[in-house]
C-alpha cells in the first residue's frame, strides 16, 4: 500500500484556488453535471445503442413497408407520397419523445429520492439550476445521437427524398420536440415523492400522444373532436415540421412559426419550472 | 463450515426430477391471499389504467388507419373492417404485455431488490406455490382487462359472433403462457440493462406478428420465422375466435400456448428451487 | 486569529417548529469542533446552513468571512462535505466518483488523475478503484465519501455523523483517517450523537438539544463542570430499581434512575460501592467507570443521547 502524504492531500498547490473553483463552476457547471449524466448512461450503452439502431429499422420495415402495403391497396399515397415516406419522419419524432418520457421520469426521481444523486453535487459549487440544466443537456445529447441514427436509417430506406441537406433538419426538430415534452415533464417529476404517477403518464399522456398526433395518419383522418389532442401535442407540432424537412410537405411560414413557437414555448416554460423546483427542493 | 461438510451435504442432495411435495406445500391459497391484499393496497387508478392501452390503440388505429386502409381479408377469406381486423390482435397483445410486465419487471423487483421470494421460501411454501401464486395474479388482472376490452369492442359493434366470448379464456391462456415463460427467463437476469432487453424482444414481436397487417407482405422465410413466435399464434387464435371460424390451425395455436405454459412453469419452478433452496 | 466559522443567533424554522433556535458559536482555524446531541437536535440543519445548501431563517452566519446564504458557490468551493447519508453516485465507478466530483470544482482532468490516486490511497480503496459503488461495504462507502469531500483540498471539512451505522472495527479505521487529517491542520466540524466519537475527535464541542446550546467546552472541561470523576452503575432488576433508590440517599454526590439501572455520581466509585454494601443492598451487577459526555448530556437534559 502506498504511504499517503497527508499534507499534500490537503494542500498540493496543483489545483485552482478556491475562488477560481467557484468561478469555473459558475461558468461551466452545466457541462460538468451533464458529463456525469452521460457517464451514468454508459452502463446502459448497449440497450441504448441497440434501440437507437434497431428501433428505426423495425418501425420502418413493419409500419412503413408492412402496413404501407395495406395503405397502398386502400387509399393509396398519403399526402402525395408513399406511406413509408409519410410515416418515417413522424416515427422519428414519436420515438424520441417516447424515449424522453423515460429519461425525464425515473432518473429524475433517482436524483431526488432513490439514489439521491443530486445531493452530492449540490454540496459542491454547482447550483441546483445547473444540475437541472445539466441533466436536461445530457438527455438532449443522447437524442442528438438517436436522431442522427434514425435519420441515417431513413436515408438508407430512401425515406427522406428531400435530400440530405434539408432532411438532416429532422434531427434538431426531433430534439426540439423531445425538449418541448421533456422539460415540463422534468419539472413535474421533480415535484414528486414516489414514481407511481409515471405509469399513469405513460398510459394517459405518452401513449395517446403517440397514437393521436398524426403519426400514422393525418389528423384529418380522425373525427374532428379528437383533433385537439394533436394541437396540444409536441409530437404533432414536431411531426409537421419533420415532414416538411424530410419530403417537403406543404408548410406555410405562418404554420412554421406557430409550430416553432409552441415547441420553444413549452421548452422554455418547462426549463423555467424545473430550475425553480430543483432550487426549492435541493435547498430545503 | 468446512469444505468437506459442504461437499457431503451437496452429495446427499437428490438429483433428477424433483417430487411434487418438494416443490409445493399445497398452500397456494396463502400466496394468493397475499397478492390479493397487494392489489387492494395498490392505487386503483393504476389497475384501471391498464385497461385503456388496448382501447386507445383500437380507437386510434381503427378510426384513423381504418380511414386509410379500408377493409382487409379476415379469417376464412372474408373481408372485414380494419378495426374488426386489429381488435382481436390488440387483445392478444395486451394479454402478452400485461403478463410480461407482471412476470418480468414485477418479479425482478421482488427477486433481486425486495427479496420477497427469499422470505416466502423460508416458510413452508414451496417454489411452485410462489411461482403459481405470482402467475395466477397476472392472469387475474389479464382476465379483468379482457372482459373490459370485449365489452368495448361489443359496444363499438365489432363483435359479430357469440364465439367471441371465447376470446376471454383465450386471453387468459395466452397470458398464462407468457407469464410462465417470462418469470422463468427473468430468474436468469440480474441487471436492469438485461431487463431492458426484454422490451427489445417484445417490440418486433408486436410489430411483425400480423397484429396490424397480414404477414403475407413478407417473403416466405420471414413468414415462417414469424409463425414460430408465440404472439402470432395468439393473434391468429383470437382472430379466429372473433368471427367463429375454426380449422385445424385453431388446435395448433391453442396447443402452442399449452406447451409454452407447461415449459414455462417447469423452468420457473426449477429455477426458484435452484436460486433459493440449496 | 479570527474564527473560520462564526454563528450569532442562528435560527432555522419550519413553520412554527424551530429546528435551530438561536445558537452562537465560533470555530477556530485548525481545530476539530463538535456538535453533540441526540437525533433531531438540529445538528444536520446547522451543518447544511454552514454548507450553503440551506437558507437560514434568522441570525448571522459567516464562513471564512463569507455569507453562505448569498455567496453559496464561493463558500462551497472552500468546503468539503460528508453528509449523514452517503450520496455517492452509484451509476459511476469508485474512482470516477472522485474524478467527477473534482470536475464540479472546475479542476482539470490531469490534476484529478493524480489526485484521485492519492485519495484512493488515503481511503485505503486502491484495490477498489474500478469497482461499482454498490459493491462496497458500509465502511468503504463512508471512506470514499470522505475522500470525495477532500478532492478540492477544502479549508474546512464538514462531517455529519461520520460513523453512524458502521461496525466498531470500521469506525476505528475511519477515526484513524480523520486523525491524520486533523494533524494536517484541516479544520473539522463533526456532528455526532456518540459520546465516544465526540471524546475521540473533538478539541471543543457544543452540546445541542432542541435547537439550543446546552453547554460548550472541551470534553474534559464539560465533564469536570457537569459531572463527577467516576460513576457507579447499579442494577437491581428493572422492578426494584425505583424502590431501592430511596435507600441510596447520601451515597455519592447525586444519583439518576434509568429504567434499567441506577447511576451514582461520586468522586470515588469504589468507596460508593462499599457504602452501598454497608447499607445491606446487594445489586445484581455493579460497575465503576469514568464519567463520560453521556453523563454530561443526561445531567443537562435529563435524557439519554441515544433513544
Amino acid at each position: 500500500m502506498t504511504e499517503v502524504d497527508s499534507t499534500r492531500l490537503v494542500y498540493s498547490g496543483d489545483g485552482p484556488d478556491h475562488g477560481d473553483m467557484a468561478v469555473r463552476a459558475r461558468r461551466s457547471g452545466v457541462w460538468f453535471y451533464a458529463e456525469t449524466v452521460l457517464r451514468g448512461m454508459r452502463a446502459f450503452a448497449l440497450p441504448i445503442l441497440l434501440y437507437a439502431v434497431a428501433q428505426p429499422v423495425l418501425y420502418l420495415v413493419a409500419l412503413g413497408v408492412g402496413l404501407g402495403e395495406l395503405v397502398d391497396r386502400g387509399t393509396g399515397p398519403v399526402g402525395g407520397v408513399d406511406y413509408l415516406v409519410f410515416v418515417a419522419p413522424a416515427l422519428l419524432v414519436s420515438t424520441v419523445v417516447m424515449s424522453v418520457s423515460a429519461e425525464m421520469t425515473f432518473p429524475v426521481m433517482s436524483g431526488f429520492k432513490w439514489n439521491r444523486l443530486y445531493y452530492g453535487p449540490v454540496a459542491s459549487p454547482l447550483e441546483p439550476s445547473q444540475i437541472a440544466l445539466g441533466h436536461f443537456t445530457a438527455v438532449m445529447l443522447r437524442f442528438l445521437l438517436q436522431g442522427l441514427v434514425f435519420w441515417l436509417v431513413m436515408l438508407a430506406f430512401g425515406a427522406a427524398p428531400a435530400g440530405w441537406v434539408q432532411s438532416v433538419l429532422v434531427v434538431p426538430i426531433g430534439m426540439l420536440a423531445a425538449a418541448a415534452f421533456g422539460a415540463p415533464l422534468q419539472a413535474y417529476a421533480a415535484t414528486l415523492d414516489d414514481g407511481f404517477q409515471f405509469s399513469l403518464i405513460q398510459r394517459f399522456v405518452v401513449m395517446p400522444m403517440f397514437l393521436f398526433s398524426g403519426t400514422f395518419f393525418p389528423l384529418a383522418a380522425m373525427p374532428p373532436y379528437l383533433h385537439w389532442i394533436g394541437w396540444i401535442s409536441p409530437v404533432w407540432h414536431g411531426t409537421e415540421l419533420a415532414r416538411w424537412a424530410s419530403y417537403g410537405a406543404d408548410l406555410s411560414w405562418g404554420m412554421t412559426a406557430l409550430h416553432l413557437t409552441f415547441l420553444l414555448g413549452c421548452t422554455a416554460v418547462g426549463i423555467w419550472f424545473s430550475v425553480r423546483t430543483y432550487t426549492r427542493r435541493l435547498r430545503s | 463450515m468446512s469444505a468437506t461438510t459442504t461437499g457431503a451435504a451437496r452429495g446427499t442432495r437428490r438429483r433428477g426430477i424433483p417430487s411434487l411435495s418438494s416443490l409445493s406445500s399445497g398452500n397456494l391459497g396463502s400466496v394468493l391471499e397475499r397478492n390479493m391484499r397487494v392489489i387492494r393496497n395498490q392505487n386503483w387508478v393504476i389497475l384501471v389504467s391498464g385497461f385503456f392501452e388496448p382501447v386507445l390503440y383500437l380507437l386510434a388505429m381503427g378510426l384513423g388507419m381504418g380511414a386509410l386502409v379500408g377493409s382487409v381479408t379476415g379469417p376464412g377469406g372474408r373481408p372485414v373492417e380494419y378495426a374488426a381486423y386489429i381488435a382481436p390482435a390488440l387483445l392478444a397483445t395486451s394479454a402478452m404485455n400485461g403478463a410480461i410486465y407482471d412476470s418480468t419487471w414485477n418479479v425482478f423487483f421482488k427477486l433481486r431488490l425486495s427479496k420477497l421470494y427469499q422470505s416466502m421460501l423460508q416458510t413452508s411454501l414451496g417454489p411452485l406455490d410462489v411461482a403459481l401464486g405470482e402467475i395466477l395474479m397476472a392472469l387475474f388482472r389479464g382476465l379483468l382487462y379482457a372482459l373490459g376490452f370485449l365489452g368495448v369492442i361489443a359496444v363499438l359493434g365489432l363483435v359479430t359472433s357469440w364465439w367471441a366470448l371465447l376470446m376471454v379464456p383465450a386471453a387468459v391462456l395466452i397470458a398464462f403462457g407468457f407469464a410462465a415463460l417470462g418469470m422463468g427467463v427473468t430468474s436468469y437476469l440480474t441487471t436492469f440493462q438485461q431487463m431492458d432487453l426484454i422490451n427489445f424482444v417484445l417490440l418486433p414481436m408486436f410489430l411483425f406478428s400480423a397484429t396490424l397487417y397480414p404477414i403475407g407482405v413478407y417473403p416466405e422465410w420471414i413468414q415462417w420465422l414469424i409463425m414460430g413466435m408465440p404472439l402470432w399464434h395468439g393473434v391468429e387464435l383470437m382472430r379466429q375466435l372473433s368471427v367463429g371460424h375454426f380449422d385445424g390451425l385453431t388446435w395448433v395455436h391453442s396447443l402452442y400456448f399449452v406447451g409454452m405454459t407447461v415449459l414455462g412453469l417447469a423452468l420457473t419452478t426449477l429455477r426458484l428451487r435452484k436460486l433459493f433452496l440449496r | 486569529m479570527p474564527g473560520v466559522i462564526s454563528a450569532r443567533g442562528l435560527r432555522k424554522t419550519y413553520g412554527d417548529v424551530a429546528a435551530v433556535d438561536g445558537i452562537d458559536f465560533e470555530v477556530e482555524a485548525g481545530e476539530s469542533f463538535g456538535l453533540l446531541g441526540p437525533n433531531g437536535a438540529g445538528k444536520s440543519t446547522t451543518m447544511r446552513m454552514i454548507g450553503g445548501t440551506l437558507d437560514r431563517t434568522g441570525g448571522e452566519l459567516e464562513v471564512l468571512g463569507m455569507d453562505p446564504g448569498s455567496e453559496r458557490p464561493q463558500v462551497r468551493a472552500h468546503l468539503g462535505v460528508v453528509p449523514q447519508q452517503d450520496n455517492l453516485d452509484e451509476e459511476l465507478r469508485v474512482r470516477e466518483n472522485l474524478v467527477m466530483y473534482g470536475r464540479y470544482f472546475g479542476m482539470s482532468r490531469s490534476v484529478l488523475a493524480a489526485k484521485a490516486d492519492e485519495l484512493l490511497a488515503f481511503a485505503q480503496l486502491e484495490a477498489k478503484a474500478r469497482e461499482k459503488v454498490v459493491n462496497l461495504s458500509g465502511g468503504m462507502k463512508r471512506r470514499l465519501t470522505i475522500a470525495r469531500g477532500l478532492v478540492n483540498e477544502p479549508r474546512i471539512l464538514l462531517l455529519d455523523e461520520p460513523t453512524t451505522g458502521l461496525d466498531p472495527q470500521a469506525r476505528h479505521v475511519l477515526w484513524d483517517r480523520l486523525f491524520r487529517l486533523k494533524e494536517t491542520g484541516t479544520t473539522l466540524v463533526v456532528t455526532t450523537h456518540f459520546m465516544d466519537e465526540a471524546e475521540q475527535l473533538c478539541d471543543r464541542l457544543i452540546v445541542v438539544d432542541h435547537g439550543r446550546i446546552m453547554a460548550q467546552g472541551s470534553p474534559g472541561q464539560l465533564i469536570r463542570e457537569h459531572s463527577t470523576r467516576e460513576v457507579l452503575e447499579l442494577r437491581f432488576g428493572s422492578a426494584r430499581n425505583a424502590a431501592v433508590v430511596q435507600q441510596l440517599k447520601g451515597v455519592g454526590e447525586r444519583n439518576e434512575v434509568l429504567p434499567d439501572r441506577i447511576l451514582v455520581y461520586a468522586r470515588d466509585g469504589e468507596a460508593a460501592l462499599e457504602e452501598v454494601a454497608a447499607r445491606g443492598l446487594h445489586p445484581v451487577t455493579s460497575l465503576v467507570r469514568r464519567s463520560s459526555l453521556e453523563d454530561v448530556f443526561l445531567r443537562l437534559t435529563g435524557r439519554s443521547l441515544i433513544d
